[in-house]
């Protein structure tokens, strides 16, 4: 239907290309100001036009006085998100199997899901901290403020789960079963990479929601923040481009780790492209 | 044994959700009933919270205004990914291509969401870049002030960060369309626009409808964007439950939370309703 008799692209086509390079700008278009604006001059504003080209609004950044506990802030948000990515992709992992088969509770536990994935953080998040103030706990990062992730990213991770487990072949694992495998031989040497790229997608998930997390976060990491309440805080107070500069930061670190994951994905889908021919080769040993 | 086994293997999540979610909002729901004091918070049964949220007269414009968002914001989202989803899957025929874009479309996702909100303060403000722009090319005699710190902004913040929470249910919906359903409608005689409201529409109204609930909740539960796009002139419901949080009134909040929880529940239902969207997960 998008291709005329000849072959032509219609007027359709360059119309809603034209609105999807707009929509790619508004998109783009504000974030890449902000890296620009980052590397301004020490006199530079929270606008254009740049006032010199420097980085000492990166510098300003490990100034305590400046933007509080960046340092702190930034390796707690890191520690946290690693944590979170573990525990996501074991978790997912491990109920995404479940879900293969049928059992008691399956329907329940998948509306439990979904509803975490609708209900706003900000309740979560309240839902914690009043059952902290009732028990008498403190909140902490690693323990209220690590559950009030994985409240996040759990959904997610099941449902990549759900979609990957649909694409999966269970011929594959009859077979290495048929072969004598055991249980643990087929999950390791079968499902696990056939599953690979998923697992990425899942650990992306994980490691980027935590990392960006605020509203769960507010009140259930206590009394050290992590980087993105860091950065609301600075919202609120800080009008110079260290703000930017923060903001440049913390996206390269998304930019970094949604690189890895895609490139890992590319790499594991083209070696599988030469798969088979390899498998065939008989001279083949396993590598 | 073996039956045990998925058990087993669904317990950790089921623990994380029941531990950080089912009793959490169990205690939201339970000290919304409770009393408090300027100290702390009491084991009660009054109602006064609620009497309070029904009888206040902030109550009513600042759900008329959070409803607002949402449906502005719904609106604009909606017709957004629907377009963009459309041409990705119907008029991108390379696959490579597809994926690219599509991924072009998502990246945004995994960075901050704080940091994407005021990415716009630069572009918006007295002296921002548009301002600029109107200025230098006599568009404009004055600089406009609604740009920063009104609802235009809060709306454009919101599209900006939940439009692709339309496109990815919507693009997965249309990408399982068969090419033979749209070949036959064009055989028929469907004109181009006829062929999107008669069959696309109708077959991805699945993403359409998972792609509103994101929206919906999402805007419904915001209280950060409105906060800083608004520059505190405006309110959301959420983000006055937040002030409350931050003046220890926990009881109220948590009689907010909870209407706002059964509003939200009822805008979802009403959107499971008109598309049966189980089946079409389970698909």
């Amino acid at each position: 239907m998008t291709v005329g008799p000849q072959g032509r692209r219609p007027l359709s086509f360059w119309i809603l290309t034209a609105v999807f390079v707009l929509f790619v700008l508004f998109l783009y278009g504000p974030m890449s100001a902000i890296y620009i604006l980052s590397f301004q001059g020490p006199t530079g504003g929270l606008t254009f036009p740049m006032r010199g080209v420097s980085l000492h609004w990166f510098g300003a950044l490990f100034g305590q006085q400046r933007t509080g506990d960046f340092s702190g802030s930034f390796a707690r948000s890191i520690i946290l998100a690693l944590i979170v990515m573990a525990l996501t992709l074991v978790i997912s992992l491990a109920a995404g199997l479940a879900f293969r088969q049928r059992f008691r509770g399956a329907t329940l536990i998948f509306y439990a899901a979904i509803a975490s994935l609708v209900m706003p953080g900000l309740f979560v998040g309240l839902g914690i901290a009043l059952v902290c103030q009732v028990l008498g706990i403190t909140p902490r990062w690693w323990l209220t403020g690590l559950g009030a992730h994985l409240t996040w990213t759990l959904p997610f991770g099941l449902l990549i789960m759900f979609a990957v487990f649909n694409r999966f072949d269970r011929s594959y694992e009859e077979a290495a079963r048929d072969l004598g495998a055991s249980d643990r031989q087929v999950l390791t040497a079968v499902i696990l990479p056939i599953l690979a790229p998923g697992l990425i997608a899942v650990a992306l998930f994980g490691f980027t929601l935590s990392y960006d997390e605020v509203a769960r976060s507010t009140l259930t990491v206590g009394a050290r923040n992590t980087m993105p309440l860091e950065i609301y805080a600075m919202t609120n107070n800080v009008t110079s481009p260290a703000l930017f500069a923060l903001g440049t930061v913390t996206t390269a670190i998304s930019f970094l780790a949604i690189a890895v994951a895609l490139l890992t994905i590319a790499r594991i889908t083209r070696r599988r492209g030469t798969g088979p021919v390899r498998a065939a080769d008989p001279a083949g040993a396993p590598s | 044994m073996r039956r045990l086994v998925p058990y087993l293997q669904v317990a950790p999540l089921a623990t994380v959700l029941l531990l950080f979610l089912v009793i959490p909002v169990g205690m939201i729901l339970v000290v919304s009933f409770w009393s408090y004091d300027q100290f702390d918070i009491y084991p009660d049964f009054i109602l006064d919270n609620y009497r309070y949220i029904f009888t206040s007269p902030v109550t009513f414009s600042i759900y008329l205004k959070t409803i607002y968002y949402a449906v502005v914001t719904w609106a604009i989202t909606l017709v957004l990914g629907f377009t963009i989803s459309y041409y990705l899957v119907f008029h991108v025929r390379n696959l490579l291509w597809q994926i690219g874009l599509f991924l072009l479309c998502t990246v945004p996702f995994w960075t901050s969401n704080i940091i994407r909100m005021i990415s716009w303060i630069p572009f918006l403000g007295r002296e921002g870049i548009f301002n600029q722009a109107l200025l230098a090319t006599g568009l404009a005699s004055a600089p406009l002030e609604f740009l920063l710190f009104s609802d235009f902004a809060v709306i454009l913040a919101y599209v900006h960060l939940f439009t692709l929470f339309m496109i990815v249910p919507i693009f997965n919906a249309m990408a399982r369309i068969s090419p033979t359903v749209i070949e036959a409608a064009v055989d028929g005689g469907a004109k181009p626009w006829q062929v999107v409201l008669h069959v696309v529409l109708p077959l991805s109204k699945t993403g359409v409808a998972l792609g509103s609930i994101f929206v919906v909740a999402l805007v419904m539960g915001d209280f950060f964007v409105v906060r800083t796009m608004s520059g505190g002139q405006s309110g959301s419901v959420a983000s006055a439950l937040n002030n409350e949080i931050g003046l220890l009134q926990y009881p109220t909040a948590a009689a907010g939370a909870v209407v706002l929880l059964v509003i939200v529940t009822l805008m979802v239902a009403a959107i499971l309703r008109i598309v049966d969207v189980r089946r079409e997960l389970a698909a």
